[in-house]
């Protein structure tokens, strides 16, 4: 269920996201969501993608330093507020999120929105419980 | 102008050599007796007391190095009893195992001896106000040139170093003629006083004694335009006293070296041979008079070079080059002597395997910054920014702790660092000396 995020070390130096991600097109890896954190000297890149071990294996020879975090992946329908009440559980549970981002999806009128929280398997317990719907990894991937 | 000793500042060559060989004589007795580990040292080349009979036995004498220092950490070299000893300095900046020194209450007084040569061959004298900018505490730079100081007879000023508002303040107030701090402190209080726009004319600067790290010819053209002085040369390293081992004359051709106590000798870094004068090499040193911690024949790393020829000034005594560099990888960062591997054992606590690093080292507004570049690693590596700026942090505040000096962290991607023949290039020195 739980959804595999890959993130990549990149220095602050013009082109690195290119070569990251031309990396990952040149073994056939197709990007399914991204988001970029970023300081004054280096960056986090954090990418979705449809084959999480092969895109590792890429980045790795390619001499990127990577990790994978299990991030949580739920379908919010697309209209005003919908965000607000899954925040609104997260918080009643005193669950804190470290990061998150969204992207419009090809399910009819839902976004994904992908949260990174401590606990995950309780937070998805938690989210399930009222009613939210967890997008299975497989499923993310295949989009 | 004056010199603070003709006696054995402008002694005879000869006459020298005899003192030399007598004072050589007894302090090879004194550590031979009092020092194990000198008698140990002595005995592995099959060497006896009575082998040293003149000044041209000093090459059949073994080294010493910093090394041996912290092996015997922290009084395992002196050569007194504890009761005799007055005070202890302590090297600047270094982890765990510092060099420790320690003067007798004569070593205090040979201390205040030359650094009396020193100040009056800058002529700092009676009349002078010495603003003594240098840090004051187990740094030598600070103490060492104040007993001098009031030897000589000048106002001193202990302001230490630090806080350039006070030091311009006391500076105007108290009309500071002379000023000794590291050169780059000069320049940067010469940036602050234009800064603050005070009128360079209305100071009383006349000179200013430099020294606790390298410094070009360059640099001391800006320090004297830029402070309207004129800048001189100082020399020293706690191991062998402090500051005070070598002082420029107002001729300005080479540091004089006060030889009737030190022995200066250039050696070939490589194979230990004696080099002939004028000859470019490492420079080590002989106590030939101190009681507390004598050091024999001692490496100090410095790359410099030795003329014997009288100088002008009238003085007989060797003169030494600017030190031009280091045959070790240690470095001088704002006077402060850091060892590459000092900066690895802070990374390796940081992470679980020590990190290829890289020190680039380079002076921006005449200030010495170090910035540290660390290659990423999968296992310090994190998804969440807030921890790879904590492991940034947590480098930069322990590397200020242990070392006493601020450096830039920054995380760099694996294989970034330039490896020579697959070893990483350590230290990238962009300062021109």
């Amino acid at each position: 269920m739980l959804v595999k995020q890959i993130s990549i070390f990149i220095e602050n130096k013009a082109g690195r996201i290119a070569d990251a991600t031309s990396c990952m097109a040149d073994a056939g890896i197709d990007l399914r969501a991204m988001s970029v954190a970023d300081t004054s000297g280096f960056g986090v890149l954090r990418v979705i993608v449809d084959e999480p071990d092969e895109a590792i294996r890429a980045l790795k020879e390619c001499g990127f330093t990577v990790n994978t975090t299990d991030v949580i992946a739920i379908l919010v329908p697309d209209k005003p507020g919908s965000l607000s009440e899954v925040l609104a559980v997260i918080k009643e549970h005193h669950m804190d999120i470290e990061y998150m981002y969204a992207f419009m999806s090809k399910f009819e009128k839902q976004a994904v929105v992908i949260l990174k929280i401590d606990n995950v398997f309780e937070a998805s317990k938690v989210l399930t419980d009222n009613n939210i719907l967890l997008l299975e990894a497989d499923m993310l991937y295949k989009i | 102008m004056q010199i603070w000793n003709p006696m054995f500042e402008s002694m005879e060559r000869e006459e020298l050599r005899k003192v030399q060989s007598e004072r050589l004589v007894s302090t090879v007795n004194r550590v031979y007796h009092n020092v194990p580990y000198y008698r140990g040292l002595m005995q592995a080349k099959g060497l006896l007391p009575g082998d040293i009979k003149t000044m041209d036995d000093l090459k059949k004498l073994p080294f010493s190095r910093k090394q041996d220092l912290r092996d015997n950490y922290p009084f395992g070299l002196f050569a007194t009893p504890m009761s005799e000893i007055v005070r202890i300095h302590a090297s600047s900046g270094t982890t765990g195992k510092q060099t420790v020194v320690g003067y007798t209450r004569r070593d205090i007084d040979t201390w205040s001896e030359v650094m009396s040569r020193t100040l009056t061959a800058a002529e700092i004298g009676r009349h002078s106000f010495l603003q003594i900018a240098y840090g004051y505490g187990l740094f030598t730079g600070g103490l060492g040139i104040h007993y001098g100081a009031e030897k000589v007879g000048a106002s001193v000023i202990p302001i230490s170093g630090g806080n350039t508002k006070a030091q311009l303040q006391v500076m105007q107030d108290f009309g500071t003629t002379n000023l000794a701090c590291t050169p780059s402190y000069a320049l940067y209080l010469a940036e602050e006083i234009e800064e603050r726009k005070i009128d360079i004319a209305s100071l009383k600067l006349k000179t200013g004694i430099f020294g606790a790290e390298p410094w070009s010819e360059n640099m001391r053209k800006e320090i004297e335009e830029r402070l309207n002085i004129k800048a001189i040369d100082i020399y020293g390293l706690s191991e062998i006293i402090g500051p005070g081992v070598g002082y420029e004359c107002m001729h300005r051709t080479g540091l004089h070296i006060p030889e009737d106590h030190f022995i200066p000798e250039i050696i070939d870094p490589i194979t230990g041979d004696v080099l002939e004068e004028g000859s470019e090499g490492e420079l080590v040193f002989t106590t030939i008079t101190k009681e507390g911690l004598p050091l024999i024949r001692y490496r100090t790393h410095d790359i410099s070079k030795l003329s014997y020829s009288k100088c002008e000034c009238g003085r007989t005594s060797a003169r030494m080059t600017k030190v031009t560099g280091r045959t070790d990888d240690m470095l001088i960062i704002r006077g402060v002597n850091v060892f590459p591997s000092q900066i690895e054992s802070v990374l390796l606590e940081a992470g679980d395997t020590a990190p290829h690093y890289q020190l680039v080292v380079d002076r921006v507004g005449n200030l010495d910054v170090l910035e540290i570049l660390v290659e990423m690693s999968p296992d310090i590596f994190s998804d969440e920014v807030k921890k790879l700026e904590v492991i940034e942090d947590t480098i930069t505040k322990e590397i200020q702790s242990t070392l006493g000096i601020s450096a830039k962290v920054r995380l760099v991607e694996p294989k970034t660092i330039e490896r020579s023949e697959g070893k990483a290039k350590r230290v990238i020195d962009k300062r021109k000396f």
